[in-house]
């Protein structure tokens, strides 16, 4: 196999034939190799960066690094390996993000799974059958301006899965619904699950508790928000023993010294990699899925490593676990299914891209000491009151929600220094104002959902290209008017609970239109490569499994038909047990066939 | 159905921005490889920050650091709160970003072509940070010595250094060579910012001036004693990732 470029030959070497071939080694990858191998498969995961792992990578002496990891963004996916280009709608021209602001993208053994905060929500049934349950109550007209669909899931029958990685991780929180049953103390607003949380929620610090009564006080039902990083020691289901979290305030951008968030390296790795039917390539990335002349069937993936030298790597499935965006860009580097064009609306892959629509409130206080930097991730309270389909949008005007959230993660101070608007940025004035602050504020944040619209999507750029001369992946999104008029709404009930306080002074950030690449918004990147229930609309069916190629499974919240007013962790982990289930009980008895007739 | 036909670098291109990576990185090359049947253990492969050590300059000249002094002493001027950027060592800290991969922009996307693009689509110009502290500063002191009196920056009252700054700051004040004044002045902002509040360890934030000044516990990495004790001050002193104070040697 050799091609002819200029006056260079690259030579491509074929490699012996695996089961299975998983791109990328994250939380997905790494559920599902363990879930395969489980059935004697010889799975082979090919990653584009390093190995890591917690003690030689996020090692405790040095892990609370701000500057390494939150600012220089080590564990993060340099631009300099992919970028992507971005614009706001089709009369811009994309220009590339040449360094990652709004959004981190992960890269290494473990993907962006390593960075979380570790929020860890389900979404709910009238999120996966959103266009039958906004019909039903609002009518058809109500969501003409979107491009809302129907999962091809009901909630049910994601119980079990969103159960395991919950197990898996240890996640601490309190049920809300157990079987029907409403739980004090938890989310009213949930869907039932089958049992309470593996673990009892985190121990409260002082701002999330002043929060829970000041909206207990309002009417509003505050709970402690469900968290990877640990209340207790733990022991999950594959025997991986994991530690308490000490709340040290690095948490997200960095890795866990502790063993105390759950990671793929914290839940998973140890027991994997010791499996002899599997395999890791770090440092390796993959170019394209090689398809066969039909275009429907995957005969395994190209890729390239550190030394420039190309291989192709044969399988019977190719499971794409990649950061959702890049499993987009991979399919459609690959010719798998049909770009999608927003001016027809055909074409699957790249539709529905979605992304999340949040704001912001500050508290300042003269008398109070938040300690700010005794913190965790995910350590807080959050009102689901006005989050996705939990009031009535009867007399409203816009679909959707968003949680409230109070949980302040840090005080690392090059980026967490509040201080009231007009403060001066520098000089005497700017410093007194900073040190009165640092300690007395307390910020609340709105997580809104991102609806999909005709107009936001992903595609190939026609003019920037990577450093092997692919096209980067062009983002097209505005936050649609829907979801400015939500969380305009939100933020407005944000106020009233600001006010409720009763600080010197608050703050409000609104979400505008015109979203902005530069500054940190929010790594929850949705859609481009949904499940659906019809062929034409989705580029997935339920199982996760590519409608076009069916012995190509493409995992993560590429999926997702629309963003809810969550982070998408939760939901992603279910997905991924929900495949793993449906190939190892399904598709491994007819391989090669598609699990839903199209 | 879209295709699209790549065309693949040559085996020199890729080699070329593979070893480009490498120089960029501080850690040993990062090669390809195959693991399977254990975790992967090796002595001694953790990566920690090796501590920058005040004494000469790395990228700057002696003219450029003192210009760049007199700029960290105002925006993070000596009070009773702290000592001065210049104090601090935020200058050493920058010095020492500029030569590294920060300076060389070694991580980022710089491919062209190279257009203006909107202000959503966040920093379009080819300059390297190195580049544009070389052009902003010799353009700051041209500007001084124009509009100064021949003075440069550093020679100015403190107060007229201020209204400078100030005026950089408001976008006022239009540089010489098509220095952008606002933009030159946020990236001095925002660099000596974290160099006063980064760990000491690079260079900066000397004696952990700014986290006593916060009260900002630095790199200790357990609260769990605290955690309950609402609205309590926090008991201990800062510590570095070299360490406490009590054990720096002077």
């Amino acid at each position: 196999m050799d091609d002819k470029v200029g006056d260079e030959t690259i030579m491509t070497t074929i490699l012996p034939r695996k089961d299975v071939v998983i791109v990328g080694l994250g939380w997905t990858g790494s559920i599902l190799a363990h879930e395969l191998t489980e059935d004697g498969l010889d799975v082979v995961a090919i990653e584009r960066g390093p190995w890591r792992d917690t003690a030689t990578d996020f090692n405790i002496g040095y892990a609370q690094d701000e500057l390494r990891y939150a600012i220089r963004k080590d564990l993060f996916l340099q631009p300099v390996t992919e970028a992507m280009t971005m614009r706001n709608n089709t009369s811009q021209t994309a220009m590339p993000m040449r360094d990652y602001g709004s959004f981190l993208p992960g890269n290494g053994v473990g993907g962006a799974g390593v960075h979380w905060n570790g929020h860890t929500w389900r979404f709910w049934d009238s999120d996966f059958r959103i266009v039958d349950n906004l019909t039903r109550k609002y009518g058809a007209a109500r969501i003409a301006d979107l491009q809302l669909q129907n999962w091809g899931v009901a909630g049910e029958e994601l119980e079990s899965a969103f159960d395991r990685f919950e197990y898996l991780a240890g996640i601490s929180g309190k049920a809300g619904n157990i079987k029907g049953e409403i739980q004090t103390g938890g989310n009213p607003f949930e869907d039932p699950r089958s049992r309470d949380y593996p673990l009892p929620p985190m121990q409260m610090t002082y701002a999330p508790t002043l929060f829970a009564e000041v909206t207990k006080s309002l009417d509003l039902h505050p709970f402690p928000t469900p968290s990877a990083n640990l209340s207790e020691d733990y022991i999950n289901p594959l025997g991986i023993a994991m530690g308490q979290c000490t709340m040290c305030g690095f948490c997200e951008r960095f890795g866990c010294a502790n063993y105390s968030k759950s990671s793929a390296q914290t839940t998973v790795l140890p027991v994997l990699m010791r499996k002899k039917n599997f395999e890791v390539r770090t440092d390796s990335e993959v170019l394209h899925v090689d398809l066969d002349v039909s275009k429907k069937h995957a005969r395994g993936v190209t890729y390239v490593n550190t030394s420039g030298e190309e291989f192709f790597q044969p399988a019977d499935m190719v499971l794409l676990c990649a950061y959702g965006l890049h499993n987009v860009r991979l399919m459609m580097l690959s010719g798998i299914g049909q770009i999608y064009d927003p001016g027809t609306g055909e074409g699957t892959v790249g539709r529905n891209y979605c992304y999340q629509t949040n704001s912001g409130a500050q508290v300042f206080f003269d008398d109070k000491n938040f300690n700010p930097f005794i913190a965790a991730g995910a350590l807080g309270q959050t009102c689901d009151d006005y989050n996705g389909d939990a009031f009535d949008h009867g007399p409203l005007d816009f679909v959707g929600g968003a949680g409230i959230n109070c949980i302040p993660s840090n005080g690392r101070p090059i980026q967490t220094r509040p201080t009231p608007p007009g403060t001066p940025r520098w000089g005497s004035a700017w410093k007194q104002a900073t040190v009165k602050a640092y300690k007395a504020t307390l910020g609340f944040s709105s997580q809104g959902s991102s609806y999909p619209t005709r107009g936001n999507y992903l595609d190939l750029d026609p003019t920037y290209k990577d450093r092997f001369g692919r096209p980067l992946l062009r983002i097209t999104f505005d936050f649609p008017d829907n979801d400015i008029r939500m969380s305009a709404w939100v933020t407005n009930k944000m106020e009233g609970i600001a006010k409720a306080f009763g600080g010197r002074q608050y703050n409000i950030s609104p979400r505008r239109k015109g979203w902005d690449s530069v500054p940190y918004q929010s790594t929850h990147n949705t859609g481009g490569a949904i499940m659906g229930e019809n062929p034409r609309t989705s580029a997935v069916n339920k199982y996760l499994q590519s409608w076009d190629v069916p012995n190509v499974f493409v995992v993560g919240a590429s999926a997702f038909a629309h963003n809810a007013g969550k982070n998408p962790t939760g939901t992603v982990g279910a997905l991924a047990y929900f495949a793993a289930d449906a190939i190892r009980q399904q598709y491994l008895r007819n391989p090669g066939q598609p699990l839903v007739s199209a | 159905m879209e295709t699209h036909c790549l065309k693949r670098p040559t085996r020199r291109q890729f080699l070329s921005s593979v070893a480009f990576t490498i120089l960029a990185g501080s850690a040993a090359p990062v090669l390809a490889r195959s693991i399977s049947g254990a975790l992967p253990w090796e002595a001694r492969s953790a990566d920690p920050p090796v501590q920058v050590k005040p004494g000469g300059w790395l990228f700057f000249t002696p003219e450029e650091a003192r210009t760049m002094e007199a700029v960290a002493d105002r925006l993070i001027p000596a009070d009773d709160l702290s000592i001065g950027g210049k104090d601090a060592g935020c200058v050493v800290y920058l010095d020492r970003q500029l030569v590294g991969s920060y300076g060389n922009s070694s991580r980022l996307y710089t491919k062209g072509p190279f257009m203006p693009g909107l202000p959503t689509q966040g920093y379009q110009a080819p300059d390297t940070p190195a580049q544009r502290y070389r052009a902003g500063i010799a353009a700051l002191n041209g500007f001084t010595a124009g509009a100064k009196g021949g003075k440069r920056f550093a020679e100015l009252a403190a107060e007229d250094q201020d209204a400078v700054l100030k005026d950089l700051e408001a976008g006022k004040i239009t540089l010489p060579d098509k220095v952008d004044a606002r933009s030159f002045f946020n990236l001095m902002l925002t660099n000596v910012m974290e160099g006063f509040f980064a760990d000491p360890v690079y260079g900066g934030n000397r004696d952990m001036a700014s986290w006593k000044m916060l009260g900002f516990p630095g790199a200790r990495y357990d609260y769990r004693d605290h955690v309950s004790k609402h609205n309590q001050p926090y008991p201990l002193p800062p510590v570095s990732i070299a360490g406490s104070m009590e054990w720096t040697t002077r």
